[in-house]
């Protein structure tokens, strides 16, 4: 029986709601769940793993761990695969997990598949689907000659329940040896917002030209506020300068799944529909009834985005108060 | 001193996409190709540090079929790049067969100060060839960057990780370094340039000459297919103020996503 292994991540001292999801899948298969957790607040940590699935936890609080270098990660991840057998390794399709995962992959010669949306495991079987073209077809991922399958599954594509409190899970400390570094973390400059990233969000606020300029984004703003959302952009505005890349939504820019996409002023473009398309739920708020982006959306509402926008914070400040 | 740009062809953003009739793949016929649009940050990047460093030479690689990917190295040589080398392999390689063969022919060609690519190609967005080309050469790594600046010994560069955090990294050289967008604003070619790629003679290898056995290969693609249609979309009507309470009651009630 395949065992699994799960990169585990933290954020603000909770596991991360996209490595909840990997240690439930794991641990509804049955089999045996490593959670590996590579974080100087470990501790704290492995308990919440076991709640969420995992039989085993492997930690290393090494401060080594306090951010992310490639080479001290690579060799960890691989000294914990090894030691703990696991053949089916999960991670997600993080900024840190799609770093690590290929390089771990070469050094251990292992099948690598990156994005997945759907997951599959039954008995030695393991098949994964993932976006081309950023979303405009997909496609079905089987591994051979590989004794250790490796996937990064993007973010809000499981469910979750909330962990059972009853579970417990075996601890031990990782040991390995610390290369030697040629990759010097020389500073960590935290991003402005504290919102979650656009692949993680479970509720994006969009905008695009319709907004006319980049000191508009505010209405965006206040709205994503009321909804806990992450403000996207369509790539016209980033080229424009008004925002920042990190923003981009589409093929050249980020591709996300949410459970609500609220596209504002953004025509949609075939590059933008390809990277959001996923959404459970689009609303497109548009003044022009033929723009594109109304063929992807399930609710549309054609008018001035300046009216609508303000209203609609208002009305969801007022349902969500109750 | 060498700089190699690792470049992938991909098929033109504004490409509709349409599945063979055994789901084996994308119809390819009538496809428009261009150069991965991160590899282009990678190839301004690889000039602009040539421009700095006159001993340095630029080598542009790609791994492809032959007919076809030659034409990524040439918008590559139009660029600025000096020398190309095209690995003629078959279509549907993996992201680890891929990462073998551009490191060998790296390695026989003398090896690299600094290898440049682009954070992923768009048309699979696996991430991972860089990061296995660097594994493969034994030197250090970092993706998605948008800042960079060379040193005598080392390399900084600043990579865009996840929530708009900036991580400033030194990499002791030779090292990889995959280019996201913002890092440069690339360059377009210049006519003699395009004209000079035109007669530049292209160095090609055979991938099954590199000793790349099958067995190599560990992932696999099938059963491609295009997106379920989505149902009409539902306009909502009558005055601004119904509309919006219009879409809070559905996104509540109906959707229940809020």
């Amino acid at each position: 029986m395949s065992k699994f292994l799960v990169f585990t991540e933290s954020h603000n001292g909770k596991i991360k709601r996209s490595s909840q999801e990997l240690l439930q899948f794991a641990a509804k298969s049955g089999s045996p769940v490593v959670s590996l957790i590579l974080d100087p607040a470990a501790e704290a940590l492995g308990l919440e793993a076991a709640h969420h699935g995992a039989t085993e936890v492997l930690f290393s609080k090494d401060a080594d761990f306090e951010s992310y270098n490639p080479e001290v990660f690579t060799t960890a991840l691989v000294e914990a695969i090894q030691k703990s057998g696991a053949s089916t390794v999960l991670a997600s399709s993080s900024s840190t997990g799609k770093d690590l995962f290929p390089r771990v992959a070469a050094r251990i010669k292992a099948g690598v598949v990156s994005d997945g949306i759907e997951i599959q495991a039954s008995g030695d079987d393991l098949k994964v689907k993932k976006p081309f073209y950023a979303g405009k077809c997909f496609a079905t991922a089987t591994f051979e000659n590989t004794a250790v399958k490796m996937v990064l599954m993007r973010p809000n594509q499981l469910p979750v329940m909330a962990g059972d409190a009853t579970k417990t899970a075996s601890q031990s400390e990782l040991s390995f040896t610390k290369p030697s570094l040629k990759t010097l973390i020389k500073a960590i400059v935290k991003g402005t917002s504290e919102k979650l990233d656009l692949t993680e969000a479970n509720i994006i606020v969009a905008g695009g030209r319709g907004l006319k300029e980049a000191s508009n984004f505010k209405i965006l703003n206040d709205l994503a506020d009321v909804l806990g959302a992450t403000v996207g952009a369509s790539r016209a505005v980033v080229d424009a300068g008004w925002v920042g890349h990190s923003m981009q939504v589409g093929q050249t820019g980020k591709t996300v799944a949410p459970s609500l996409y609220i596209a504002v002023g953004l025509s949609g473009a075939i590059q933008h529909l390809a990277g959001m398309s996923g959404s459970k739920v689009i609303v497109a708020i548009n003044s022009d009834p033929n723009a594109p982006i109304f063929q992807k959306a399930t609710y549309g509402l054609v008018g001035d985005a300046f009216e609508i926008v303000p209203l609609l914070a208002a009305e969801f400040k007022k349902v969500l108060q109750h | 001193m060498k700089v190699f740009v690792c470049l992938k062809q991909v098929p033109d953003t504004e490409t509709k996409i349409k599945i063979l009739p055994d789901q084996s793949g994308i119809d390819t016929a009538g496809i428009k190709w261009v150069v991965n649009p991160y590899d282009e940050f990678a190839i301004e990047e690889a000039v602009k540090f040539k421009e700095k460093n006159p001993t340095a030479q630029v080598w542009a690689i790609t791994s492809g079929p032959k007919a076809r990917a030659i034409e990524s190295l040439r918008t590559a040589l139009a660029m600025g790049a000096d020398e190309a080398i095209v690995i003629n392999s078959p279509d549907g390689l993996d992201a680890l067969s891929t990462a073998q063969a551009l490191a060998k022919t790296i390695q026989q060609e003398g090896g690299a100060h600094l290898v440049l690519t682009g954070k992923m190609a768009i048309d699979n967005s696996q991430s991972s060839v860089p990061q296995m080309v660097a594994e493969f050469l034994g030197i250090p790594h970092t993706t998605v960057v948008s800042k960079f600046e060379a040193t005598a010994e080392s390399f900084l560069v600043e990579r865009d990780a996840d929530g708009g955090t900036k991580e400033v990294i030194q990499l002791m050289s030779p090292a990889l370094v995959a280019a996201n967008k913002g890092l440069n604003m690339p360059r377009y070619a210049s006519l003699p340039g395009i004209m000079k790629a035109k007669k530049k003679i292209i160095k090609e290898v055979e991938f099954s000459s590199l000793g790349i056995t099958t067995t190599e290969q560990k992932v696999r693609y099938s059963g491609f297919a295009l997106p379920p249609e989505k149902p009409p979309v539902k306009l909502l009507s009558g005055d601004v103020a119904s509309q919006v309470s219009q879409l809070v009651e559905a996104l509540r009630n109906e959707a229940k996503v809020i």
